[in-house]
């Protein structure tokens, strides 16, 4: 490898770069927009489900009851109607997710000391959001009981006998357990695998497009100098994305950063690497700056998006899909941003992810030089 | 510099498929030192592809080609060190200034920095491009371009250069600055293997090597070219109308070649003497009036569609 061909092309590079300033922006905005659009879009807590209530009694007692559901942010009882037609209606047309009914007969069985049943009718298309709702309405059908128990109690004066068990939660790394503070370095990691790859997806291709190439390969620049001298630049514009999108994170979204800055770049540098390599292998391959971004697209959003644990947790998916995952580079370095990010982790438990990068970006940059041949056709 | 008179590329058999496709069909060539190579043929002919194969960019399919003398399967870096190539279409960079396609192929080329500084000013000078190192490279008029691009790839010196097409799009004038400046590189001991579909530039070469359907189909210096391949004499015949007096000809018995020129008619006959007063008969008994028919010097051109023509009658 000789440095002043190294340097030769890098300073080509970055011209050719500044030169082109839409692509330029286009490299700086697309991860902020993205970026926008993920931490906005993806959500997993589930909020102000709509529901529609049927009162058939229409009692003080009845209305006391509603307003508990209408006091939790889970839900936002949103009309009350006075007919099943209606309530069903509703359900169809998918107006509410969650229509309660509350019995002819509710406040006087209560009052007697009889046991009620309130009817909850679920839409469960959606079956997660199905499964919040039910069990958000039985936390407030339990703390209502809670209610009318003690008031009994009280009213024949004898002494409130604690429940015997109760649990002490701590929630740690997550204290809130905002779905946002697990989604927004997720979002970062999956930016920086699609423009990392992007970036370095056009370079070689738009060599051979432009008739560059047929020069450049005539002369003695050796492959391993091209890759270097190419994935250089790119690097540095990847870097500075990545960090304005953690930024983003941090300050816009708030999500808490625990961890330490030296790893956090340490690691996004393997990260980098591995997609920069890898949308190099592929520009390698396909020659044309169409085919070799939309391949570089596919290659790094869908596995990052779908089996990196983004979405859904590794541990959870069908075996064969979790051994899939093992060689999705993404996999690796979700769990390090996450921790990073909210654990604060040391390197010392970053290790085994990282050096499983440090094999990627070995392994892409060895088939991209290898990849490349100084012949034509 | 390499001595003149050493031989600098020798092409063994060389063979190029593409699929079944044969491009170049055992072609046998060589260059020496300070010779001026041309390669002439038809689009498609294989001219490309052969330069190609001996610059190390396309593996022969078989055969074996020295350049420099190494092979240019096996050792194909130890050529490039040693060869120029300008390609058919421009490859520098459009969006580089002058002055940084320079710096850059300099680099490429391995040109110490001592000496870089040197180059750039003599590649600025030859390519005329004294006070324009900033310009953006895109915006060149297209004859500065490809003696930029020709600069650029001689940079390091190489005693051998591969020139495809390389004045196609350049106005007359700059043509001829192209090739006085291949002729005093040529002087300098640098063997110039270029192709060329331009007659008149065909001229200029020290030898011309004929190529057709990835064949060559003869070679020789323009002069022994014309002398062997045109057997017979060559006669002007200007007439009007031009399709009636080419459909009267069409059958004459002894006309061996017949090919349209502009706006006048070559003819290829045994005898001129005996034939001007026979055609002049024919022609006339069509109702075609002949302004002029007189024997005339063939031109490159006239050797490359005799043979051409004489080949594709061959093959069919």
């Amino acid at each position: 490898m000789r440095c002043h061909r190294l340097l030769a092309i890098m300073r080509k590079e970055t011209l050719q770069i500044r030169r082109d300033l839409p692509s330029l922006l286009i490299t700086v905005a697309m991860p902020l927009l993205l970026m926008l659009a993920f931490g906005y879009g993806v959500r997993f807590d589930v909020q102000h489900i709509p529901v529609y209530v049927y009162d058939r009694e229409g009692s003080q007692q009845s209305q006391d009851f509603l307003k508990h559901f209408q006091a939790s942010e889970y839900f936002s009882v949103i009309k009350a109607v006075d007919s099943y037609p209606a309530l069903i209606d509703a359900l169809d047309a998918g107006a509410c997710r969650l229509a309660i009914v509350i019995p002819t007969d509710f406040s006087e069985r209560l009052n007697t000391g009889g046991s009620v049943g309130i009817q909850a009718l679920v839409d469960a298309t959606d079956n997660n959001t199905a499964n919040i709702s039910l069990s958000y309405s039985e936390s407030i059908v339990q703390a209502y009981n809670q209610r009318l128990r003690l008031d009994w109690v009280q009213r024949h004066g004898q002494d409130v006998m604690p429940p015997p068990l109760r649990i002490d939660t701590r929630t740690w790394f997550n204290e809130n357990l905002e779905s946002t503070a697990n989604i927004v370095p997720g979002v970062v990691a999956i930016i920086m695998a699609v423009i990392g790859s992007f970036l370095t997806s056009l370079t070689i291709a738009r060599e051979w497009e432009r008739g560059t190439m047929e020069q450049l390969v005539s002369t003695p620049v050796t492959p391993i100098e091209l890759m270097v001298g190419k994935l250089v630049p790119y690097f540095a514009i990847g870097l500075i994305d990545t960090m304005l999108c953690a930024g983003l994170a941090i300050w816009w979204f708030e999500v808490p950063f625990r961890g330490q800055w030296g790893v956090f770049v340490l690691s996004c540098t393997l990260f980098l690497l591995v997609v920069l390599a890898l949308g190099y292998a592929v520009s390698v391959v396909a020659k044309s700056q169409l085919a070799a971004s939309q391949a570089a697209l596919i290659a790094t959003f869908l596995p990052a998006f779908l089996l990196s644990g983004f979405l859904y947790p590794i541990d959870q998916m069908p075996s064969v899909i979790r051994i899939i995952t093992h060689v999705i580079p993404a996999r690796y370095f979700m769990s390090v941003i996450r921790d990073v990010f909210l654990k604060g982790s040391p390197l010392v438990y970053l290790l085994d992810d990282l050096l499983a990068l440090a094999v990627f970006a070995t392994l892409l940059t060895l088939l991209a030089t290898r990849a490349f041949h100084k012949t034509l056709a | 510099m390499t001595d003149l008179d050493t031989t600098t590329i020798v092409g063994h058999d060389l063979v190029k498929r593409f699929g079944t496709f044969v491009a170049v069909d055992h072609i046998n060539l060589e260059a020496r030192a300070g010779e001026v190579v041309g390669f002439l043929g038809p689009n498609g002919a294989g001219k490309s592809t052969t330069i190609r194969m001996l610059c190390g960019l396309l593996r022969p399919t078989s055969g074996q080609a020295l350049v420099a003398g190494y092979d240019v399967a096996r050792e194909a870096e130890q050529v490039r060190r040693h060869i120029g190539y300008m390609s058919q279409k421009f490859s520098l960079y459009n969006d580089l200034r002058v002055i940084e396609n320079i710096r850059f192929f300099g680099s490429m080329y391995d040109v110490p920095a001592a000496m870089l500084k040197e180059r750039e000013a003599w590649v600025l000078e030859m390519a005329g491009l004294v006070g324009r190192e900033s310009t953006v490279t895109g915006t060149l008029p297209s004859g500065w371009k490809q003696r930029l691009a020709l600069g650029c790839a001689v940079l390091h010196r190489p005693p051998i250069l591969f020139l495809d097409e390389p004045t196609s799009g350049v106005d007359p004038i700059s043509r001829r600055q192209f090739w006085e400046l291949i002729h005093s590189m040529a002087a300098d001991g640098v063997t110039v293997l270029v192709t060329t579909h331009y007659m008149d530039e065909a001229e200029y070469c020290n030898r011309l090597i004929l190529i057709f359907h990835g064949r060559i189909v003869a070679s020789g210096s323009p002069s022994e070219l014309k002398q062997q391949t045109m057997t017979g004499e060559l006669l002007l015949i200007e007439c009007d109308p031009l399709g009636r007096a080419l459909d009267a000809l069409q059958h004459v018995p002894d006309i061996r070649d017949l090919a349209v020129f502009g706006n006048a008619l070559h003819v290829v006959v045994q005898h001129a003497q005996t034939a001007i007063p026979h055609l002049r008969g024919v022609l006339s008994g069509q109702g075609v009036t002949v302004s002029r028919i007189e024997p005339i010097h063939p031109s490159l051109e006239d050797v490359f569609v005799s043979l051409t023509a004489q080949l594709s009658a061959h093959r069919t």
